[in-house]
């Protein structure tokens, strides 16, 4: 059909963008590594010789993960951001709206302070910790947001309370950040800025598989998400299952994002502006912005990262920063210069 | 067909319909008319399930509505409703193939996107199918929307009547697409296995189209029957407050006010 066509060449060049990059983030950072060496590591993994040169393991075991990371967190929180922003009819939302993020620092935060006290274990406890906050803070955000004679929650009940929340657990994470010492508190700072230096193959499995299945979820949910543009009432007249589609979506969501900001920390931006991006250049068909979401946050972030690592090198800056201080212009620029249609 | 059995629907003590019961009737033009805050959207929701909380119950083909599935209802039931906002830009053409989202899983098979296209071609909208619908005029918006509600309910649908429920279509339409309009309806009734019913403003669309209009005055059925035989001088005066005259033209008498 006409409009597959269309999407195709939009997969495509975010495809062969993804793939540059990608090559791009394993190359280049603290020291940089030639294609060669890079064919010679495969070679190496494959023929299970044990001897490998430093650049060769910087690449298998830091670059290579990394890179793989900001492919599966990228697409998370772009999804995740399309997700939101379907369910609640509103383009202002992001993915960490319903508390979700928020808690998660808070989590994060908590063991920052609290952990080496309790003497966590220091791989499993930080994720543990951030997906907990997340998903409290999101339970949360249902009870309260759920109103008594109906047993239902309204979507501007779930936002409102969502909002509400985010601001108790942002100055929960300033408080701890306050009373911790200095390098706790620089923890908390750097976590809530995102980074992707933490990044395991053990982290890429997690976040990967995680993100995978949520994505696929996703896409069988597409349809039923697009009859949502015109309200609940109607997609229920169209056969929707409403109340069974919202809670598919806000379970995918916090899965997917709790799972994402308990690994890399908070990444802001990229939830907000991959959907907008994608809509500007082909319209709000949900399949497309979810497959298109998946590619284009992937590329957005890796090449965030590459920018994070580069630019004070051999030091590096929070990828947040990067992604707010690129991204921010540009989408500015672009909802100014462009016809939008709000 | 339907049967309304005895609803009634509440707000806080003050009855906004009280006891109904009536049967509209496949293949014919059922307009249900009447002064506003008269009850005419509240029936209209009761009868498409669309409002919960009620007395009483409404029969689809004589089994009670909430016993069908919500998707089952979706592919018997199409309703078109009032003021329907599109937050997100879509093309014409993915609106109208949200109309087929109940009959199909995950990509639309060929019988979807014939009924998409058949039904453009009905509304004539086929040089909108690209455009973004947030840019369409009132009127086209109306009738994209028009055809989505009727590509749901395209073809006959096995071991059931096809419903149409229509809450005021005709607003943002001109003179020209409101008769369009009921023709069209006109041409759809031909085919007997489909029931139709529509709250409207214009008392001389009921006259000139209707098969049967259904007068509502103050959450009651005033009348119900035939135009001329409901829309007199005196039941007027009554729901409206206001005494029209009467011209006959090919056999109907049409009200001027």
């Amino acid at each position: 059909m006409r409009t597959n066509k269309q999407y195709g060449t939009v997969y495509f060049i975010l495809s062969a963008l993804l793939v540059l990059l990608f090559i791009v983030s394993i190359c280049y950072g603290a020291v940089e590594i030639s294609i060669s060496e890079i064919t010679s590591a495969f070679g190496n993994v494959f023929s299970g010789n044990k001897g490998l040169t430093l650049n060769e393991r910087i690449l298998l075991q830091i670059r290579l993960p990394r890179a793989c990371l900001c492919i599966f967190a990228g697409s998370s929180l772009a999804v995740g951001g399309v997700l939101m922003q379907a369910l609640f009819r509103n383009p202002i939302v992001e993915p960490g709206l319903i508390g979700t993020s928020s808690g998660a620092a808070f989590g994060a935060a908590l063991y920052f302070v609290l952990g080496s006290t309790l003497k966590l274990n220091a791989e499993w406890g930080l994720p543990f910790a951030a997906f907990g906050g997340g998903a409290l803070s999101t339970v949360i955000v249902f009870l309260l947001a759920e109103r008594k004679e109906t047993g239902r929650s309204s979507v501007i009940a779930l936002l409102l309370t969502g909002i509400a929340i985010n601001a108790l657990f942002l100055s929960c994470v300033g408080f701890l950040a306050y009373i911790a010492r200095d390098p706790q508190a620089r923890s908390i700072t750097f976590w809530s800025m995102g980074s992707l230096a933490g990044a395991s193959w053990y982290s890429v499995i997690v976040v990967g598989s995680v993100s995978i299945f949520c994505l696929l979820c996703a896409l069988r949910n597409s349809k039923q998400l697009n009859t949502l543009v015109m309200g609940e009432e109607e997609a229920r007249l169209m056969g929707v299952d409403v109340r069974k589609l919202k809670l598919t979506i806000l379970f995918i969501n916090v899965l997917m994002i709790a799972i994402c900001t308990a690994f890399v920390g908070v990444i802001s931006f990229v939830g907000l502006v991959v959907p907008h991006l994608l809509r500007m250049w082909k319209g709000s068909d949900n399949r497309y912005l979810i497959i298109g979401g998946a590619l284009m946050g992937a590329a957005l972030v890796s090449m965030a990262d590459v920018i994070a690592r580069v630019v004070l090198r051999p030091a590096e800056l929070p990828i947040g920063i990067v992604t707010s201080l690129v991204g921010v212009p540009v989408f500015i620029y672009l909802l100014r210069t462009k016809k939008y249609y709000f | 067909m339907i049967q309304v059995r005895n609803i009634a629907y509440k707000v806080r003590e003050k009855y906004l319909l009280r006891e109904t019961s009536i049967d509209f009737a496949p293949g014919t033009l059922n307009l249900i008319v009447g002064p506003n805050g008269a009850g005419k959207s509240t029936l209209l929701k009761l009868i498409a399930g669309q409002m919960k909380g009620g007395e009483g119950m409404v029969l689809y083909n004589k089994r009670p509505l909430h016993e069908y599935s919500v998707s089952e209802q979706a592919r018997f039931r199409a309703v078109l409703s009032q003021n329907l906002e599109v937050s997100f830009p879509l093309s014409v053409y993915e609106i109208v193939m949200m109309g087929r989202y109940a009959h199909f899983n995950a990509t639309p098979e060929s019988k979807d996107k014939s009924a998409c296209e058949e039904v453009m071609a009905f509304f004539e909208i086929n040089d909108l199918a690209g455009r973004d619908y947030t840019t369409l005029s009132g009127g086209e918006k109306q009738r994209v929307q028009f055809a989505r509600v009727l590509a749901q309910i395209w073809y006959p649908a096995p071991e059931n009547y096809r419903y149409l429920l229509l809450d005021e279509p005709l607003t943002f339409l001109d003179v020209h697409y409101q008769h369009e309009f009921m023709q069209q309806l006109k041409v759809l009734l031909r085919s007997k296995d489909l029931v139709v019913i529509a709250v409207v403003h214009d008392l001389n669309l009921a006259v000139k189209y209707a098969d049967n209009v259904t007068l509502l005055y103050e959450g009651e059925i005033l009348a119900n029957g035939t135009p001329n035989e409901i829309l007199t001088i005196d039941n007027v005066k009554k729901a409206y407050g206001i005494e029209p005259k009467m011209i006959l033209v090919e056999e109907k008498k049409y009200l001027i006010f």
